[in-house]
């Protein structure tokens, strides 16, 4: 009984149809890697090209172009700590607002709210973060701006607050610094909230019900157990949320009151970095005009990146420890 | 008997401060349930607003007309144009791009390679977008003049690191098991990929797909450098700088002009209404999808 398992005579046909197949693989995978390659060397063009855009203002300003306060084009002086400083400080605003906000949103949603009240509510911040910068800075300068100048800034002057010299002052009208950052912490909430939200619920249920089986209360099995278990992660969703205030420059040059000058008061108008680039658009039509506002976008750059890799960095390393255990 | 009013079972009442702990667990959720009434307030205060005094302008002219230079009447017809065709174009870019680059690193990359590329993407996804203008101004603007295809460009910059990431994780939820049973049948990778994996995974392409565009409909900043100095005229010459939605708000917000004050917040009440259709959109798709993926 010779069996005959295999046609010869069928391989030629078989194997050139096989390297066809082949040849679909090889071409679909290589295109694939391309386009892999393309994102990687995109993101350094962006990197180079910035910093190429802004070489011949760095050889002419020097380094020192980063801490000169003064806006000149007039006697053609020009430096970035202004900006830099309304940067800062109004990232620094929302920062402070926004974290403990968007920690409370994220415990409410997942610690306290059931899900037949959580689900709306947390579709409600999503949306929040879907608002167009655009949007939000045409309410900030014409509805909150005002109002934050008539009402919330003397407000806050009659309280101990206003005894801070960064709070004193006749608060000014058309913006101001501290109107910009109130913008930057409603854009921020939804972020840091929602990453919040993912970290909470990661936390294994197992180590809450310890806690809460030891006789802590809800509060204590949260700031002990689930602060200690996500704080890596919280720290990183705070560094993200600051890399989007960083960057913003469309809401932020609508409502800051675009002033070459670093004020004395956070009432009063200032500028952010991403806000002159905006607000110089029309007069970027050629290189030698724009040299010193492409230094400005070079430094901005540099310090969203820095943050948001050194966030990354942060969720890494968080991640492997996770699995590590 | 007097001194039993206390209940010897109860062993929280010679707890330390347990009435302070007390207090401050009823402070904490005060203060949570508070924090997210404050955060869907401000929400429905700005979509009010918008409505309020955006709604009144909305008429037949506002969507068929642009606005002229000097005058009360006309509308927005030709950032509405110029809007849909900049970011039909960035879709066009952007689109294929992500999904290859989603592709390689589920189907293709080792895990060392798929986690750098998840942190370019993510980093890409965190360059301001007034920095991406800069670029997109730096290499193409620069001696060729603004148009709205480098606009597109712009934006489809934008859309990428979204779009990639969301299709991503979403080939990675789809199931081993598909791969497997389409190889077994001796189909090539490429095959299962193109006609097993992909369909699969539709639904959550399409939400990240829709997501990004709402996103980047409402992005300003990277179309200032790129196609913002425009007339005020309907036209769809990609190869000039065509007026669009985002910008016209832009403008129009910081003009003293009540007229154009007002036609600001219709199109913005335009542009949310359509970003919030996109979004409600998504939530549809991502449901579905996902019950369906994981159901298998």
């Amino acid at each position: 009984m010779t069996s005959t398992p295999y046609e010869p005579a069928a391989a030629p046909e078989s194997d050139l149809r096989r390297s066809g197949i082949r040849l679909g693989d090889v071409l679909f995978k290589g295109i694939a890697i391309l386009a892999a390659l393309a994102a990687t060397v995109l993101l350094g063009w962006i990197a180079y090209k910035v910093f190429d855009l802004a070489w011949p203002a760095i050889q002419d300003f020097g380094l020192s172009f980063i801490w000169t306060e003064a806006w000149d084009p007039v006697t053609n002086q020009f430096g970035a700590l202004i900006f830099i400083y309304g940067t800062i400080v109004t990232s620094l605003i929302a920062l402070v607002i926004a974290t403990p906000l968007s920690i409370a949103i994220a415990l409410f949603l997942t610690e306290i709210a059931p899900r037949r009240v959580a689900a709306p509510i947390a579709t409600m911040v999503e949306l929040l973060a879907a608002i167009p910068s655009v949007v939000l800075g045409l309410w900030g300068i014409l509805v909150f701006g005002p109002w934050v100048h008539n009402h919330l800034e003397p407000w806050i002057q009659d309280t101990p607050l206003g005894l801070l010299p960064v709070f004193s002052g006749v608060p000014l009208p058309g913006g101001s610094i501290f109107t910009a950052g109130l913008i930057l912490t409603i854009m921020i909430i939804p972020i840091t909230s929602a990453i919040c939200r993912e970290l909470f619920i990661r936390v294994p249920q197992d180590l809450t019900d310890g806690a809460l089986a030891l006789g802590s209360t809800r509060w204590e099995a949260i700031r002990g157990v689930m602060f200690a278990y996500a704080a890596p992660g919280i720290v990183a969703a705070v560094l993200l949320g600051l890399g989007r205030a960083f960057g913003e420059a469309i809401a932020v040059t609508q409502t800051i009151g675009n002033r070459n000058q670093i004020p004395p008061s956070w009432f009063e108008p200032g500028d952010s970095l991403g806000s002159k680039i905006a607000s110089e658009y029309q007069g970027a039509t050629s290189l030698e005009q724009a040299s010193s506002i492409l230094y400005l976008a070079a430094i901005l750059m540099v310090i969203s990146l820095a943050t948001n890799v050194v966030a990354q960095l942060i969720v890494v390393r968080f991640e492997r420890a996770r699995r590590a255990v | 008997m007097s001194e039993l009013s206390v209940d010897p079972y109860d062993i929280t009442v010679k707890s330390n401060g347990l009435r302070r702990r007390r207090i401050v667990e009823k402070v904490f959720g005060v203060l949570a349930i508070g924090s997210a009434l404050l955060a869907c307030g401000i929400l429905l205060v700005v979509l009010g607003t918008l409505v309020y005094k955006g709604f009144s302008s909305l008429n037949v002219d506002f969507f068929t007309k642009a606005r002229p230079l000097f005058g009360e009447n006309g509308g927005v017809a030709d950032a509405l144009v110029g809007s849909a065709l900049v970011v039909g174009m960035a879709m066009l870019m952007a689109i294929p791009v992500s999904v290859l680059v989603a592709i390689y690193m589920s189907e293709y990359a080792g895990p060392k390679v798929s986690r750098g590329l998840k942190i370019v993407l993510d980093v890409l996804n965190g360059v301001p977008a007034i920095v991406v203008g800069i670029f997109v101004f730096g290499i193409l603007v620069v001696g060729h003049g603004q148009s709205a295809v480098y606009g597109a460009f712009a934006l489809a910059i934008l859309m990428l690191p979204m779009v990639a990431r969301a299709t991503q994780e979403i080939l990675e939820i789809v199931p081993r098991s598909l791969r497997d049973a389409s190889f077994a049948l001796g189909v090539t990778k490429w095959r299962t990929t193109w006609s097993i994996v992909l369909p699969a995974a539709i639904g959550g392409i399409l939400t990240g797909v829709v997501i990004a565009v709402a996103r980047v409909a409402g992005e300003t900043a990277p179309l200032l450098f790129t196609t913002s100095i425009a007339a005020n005229e309907i036209s769809t010459d990609v190869s000039h700088a065509l007026p669009t939605l985002p910008v016209t708000i832009f403008v129009f917000s910081e003009s003293p002009d009540p007229g154009e004050q007002s036609a600001a917040w219709a199109a913005a009440l335009v542009l949310i209404a359509f970003v919030l259709v996109m979004n409600v959109l998504a939530k549809l798709f991502a449901g579905r999808k996902r019950r369906q993926l994981e159901g298998s």
